[in-house]
């Protein structure tokens, strides 16, 4: 087991390096190859040649690739200083750079957008886990019944169905016509129950997607294990229906979800991007929007990197998870 | 002694009398795997429809200019007589659906709606296709080598493949984008968010052909019709070509076509995000993204375009989901 969780932890280490290095390609290279210029973008409308000089020279912009290289590694690993021609200000931590509009440090505005996000995706992914396996098992229990033919047919239509146009929906539906849900988003601290109300359209329809895709590989999964021989030995045995199910069906059912869930939790990224677009909330993924608007890199470059290395540890506890559902990985 | 399969005797030939013939009076024949796919794809009636409706989908892609032009107004022709001057919205009910606009008129600036979306078809089509090539082609290659010669080069793709898997690909793609020029190539403006979008998202998409050429490869090339060929003297192009290629045929169509739609998506997300096509280049995802101002005034005009992605996404989930049902009966994802 310690062996197991060092391997996986190293692999983890080198999937955040290989982030790292995917971002410093995509923010620091590609612009070099097609002339955008980061300190034009720094600058903004003004473009004094000294200026551009003295922010290149603030940015390193003029270093050797590899020395711009180790000190993106080094800001975010231990923070940084910026100096030009005598003013000087250190950067902490995760540093992402400052951001080109407004100045400020990166993490700092995104640590505030953090918990927004975060929350979205956490309600989101209970709330499908239950829709879409109980559906799913439910469904390959009572194959071909009224259930089953409705359950899968919603299914489809929910990956069919883009994120922002059945949140577009249900906005109109819940919110506009019948005044059932806020369409604001309030922060928790403010007030819990504003704040429940104004995130369940949001977990929903996030939720409905990833459910529709969940409930089918459930079933699917489903009606295969149960026409598997432990089943049929653990029946011959007289071991009841209800505990067949949940004990022998359910635990090998769980096996591919699991490893599903881990490889989905990217595209829950961008589910949230959208989702948090389409519902106004002040999350991650808006952040990045008016970034890309604005063509404020670092800004683009610190969310791109904490939502990366999210997915990269939350992919670690998954693999954790396995060893507590399968017992066959458990020594592996 | 007949075939279980089901009876296909209308386009069978007659039976030839010299065989002797028996009790139900059929001869027995070959039938190749595309031909029984075909037969049991017929009797599929979601899955026909789906494939019906791609179709129509792909003819209105091409014909566009024509049906707009006997059908619709120009897409960018703005009729600012139609939209009510204080509130923006569509004169008349359901967001101005009339003879002369079939699907109403947009808020604001009063472009046929019609029109729009039979040119916002070509774009979706355009990149969920092409993407899908460019996913398919990289895919069979790396899955292929992967797959056949094994060892470290094996290791690597396979990393990097479940590395791409987990990647959050819609924010990378963005970022991507972010940083792309105007012009490249000697392209510009929407030609180049085309092609980038097309590259990028077929990127992104290879690992899932990937993985199952390289497992199918990994089984194929241990059976013994390989060894056979390998023994006579093949050469390594020969087998991957002549005798591993044309196994990997069925999933790699299946998942071709289960790819399609999601493709779609992703470029309909990247115009709603406002990354993907520039205006005034009419799009379904850059359609839901202006309707998001208007969704209590003028719902129609988020149902129209919104409808129109539902459809077809879900004409291939469904042709795709046919399809693996016939190539593989046993399949169940």
């Amino acid at each position: 087991m310690l062996t197991y969780l060092i391997r996986r932890l190293f692999a983890v280490a080198v999937m955040l390096v290989v982030v790292m290095l995917a971002v410093f390609g995509i923010f620091f290279l590609i612009p070099e190859w097609t002339g955008l210029d980061p300190a034009t973008m720094f600058a903004g409308k003004q473009t004094d040649a000294q200026a551009l000089e003295g922010i290149r020279q603030k940015l390193g912009l003029d270093d050797p690739i590899l020395v711009q290289l180790f000190d993106f590694f080094r800001g975010i690993l231990v923070g940084r200083d910026y100096s030009s021609a005598g003013d000087s200000y250190h950067c902490e931590a995760p540093c992402f750079g400052y951001s080109f509009k407004t100045e400020q440090a990166v993490w700092p505005i995104l640590a505030d957008r953090l918990p927004v996000t975060m929350g979205l995706a956490a309600g989101a992914v209970i709330i499908w886990l239950i829709i879409g396996l109980s559906a799913g098992v439910v469904s390959a229990l009572r194959r071909g019944s009224f259930w089953d033919r409705a359950a899968m047919s919603m299914a489809l239509s929910g990956v069919s169905l883009p994120i922002y146009f059945t949140g577009l929906l249900s906005l109109a539906i819940f919110s506009y016509g019948l005044g059932l849900v806020s369409n604001e988003y309030t922060p928790m601290e403010e007030s819990f129950s504003l704040w429940f109300s104004g995130m369940i359209l949001p977990w929903v329809t996030l939720a409905f997607l990833f459910g529709a895709m969940y409930a089918r590989l459930t079933r699917a999964t489903m009606l295969e294990v149960m026409g598997e021989d432990y089943i049929r030995t653990a029946r011959a045995k007289g071991v009841r229906e209800p505990v067949v199910i949940r004990k022998h069906a359910m635990r090998s059912t769980m096996t591919p979800i699991i490893t599903l869930l881990g490889v989905d939790l990217g595209a829950l990224m961008g589910g949230a991007i959208l989702t948090e677009t389409t519902f106004s909330l002040p999350g991650l993924g808006q952040a990045v929007l008016k970034a890309i608007g604005e063509k404020d890199l670092p800004l683009i470059l610190g969310v791109t990197l904490i939502t990366a290395s999210a997915v990269v540890i939350a992919n670690l506890i998954v693999d954790l998870l396995y060893g507590v559902i399968d017992p066959r990985v458990r020594l592996a | 002694m007949t075939a279980p399969l089901h009876d296909t005797s209308a386009e069978t030939a007659p039976v030839d009398p010299a065989l002797g013939g028996d009790s139900t009076g059929k001869a027995i024949e070959g039938r190749s795997l595309g031909r029984i796919a075909w037969n049991r794809l017929k009797r599929d009636k979601l899955a026909l429809t789906g494939g019906i409706v791609v179709l129509l989908l792909i003819a209105v892609a091409v014909l566009a200019p024509l049906i707009v032009s006997v059908l619709g107004h120009p897409p960018d022709k703005h009729h600012e007589d139609l939209v009510d001057p204080l509130f923006q919205t569509p004169k008349g009910a359901l967001g101005g659906i009339s003879a002369d606009h079939l699907l109403g008129v947009e808020p604001g600036n009063g472009r046929d709606l019609f029109s729009r979306i039979v040119y916002g078809a070509r774009v979706s089509l355009l990149v969920g296709f092409l993407s899908a090539m460019v996913a398919v082609v990289v895919g069979t290659v790396m899955g292929a080598l992967a797959g056949y010669f094994g060892g470290w080069l094996d290791a690597a793709i396979s990393r990097v493949m479940d590395m791409l898997l987990a990647f959050p690909q819609l924010l990378f793609i963005i970022s991507l984008i972010s940083v792309v020029p105007n012009s490249m190539f000697g392209l510009t403006g929407t030609g180049v968010r085309l092609t980038v979008m097309i590259l990028v998202i077929g990127f992104f998409g290879w690992p899932y052909i990937g993985r199952i050429v390289r497992g199918q490869t990994l089984s194929l090339r241990e059976r013994e019709y390989v060894e056979a060929a390998r023994s006579l003297g093949a050469g390594r192009r020969y087998i991957l070509f002549k005798e591993l290629l044309p196994n990997l045929i069925a999933p790699i169509t299946v998942y071709t076509t289960l790819m399609i739609p999601t493709n779609i998506l992703t470029e309909a997300a990247l115009s709603f995000l406002g990354v993907g096509v520039k205006p005034p280049t009419a799009s379904w995802g850059q359609m839901l993204s202006q309707a998001t101002r208007y969704y209590e005034a003028d719902p129609m005009f988020m149902v129209v375009p919104g409808v129109a992605i539902f459809i077809t996404v879900l004409s291939f989930n469904l042709f795709g989901d046919g399809v693996r049902d016939a190539l593989d009966p046993k399949g169940t994802r």
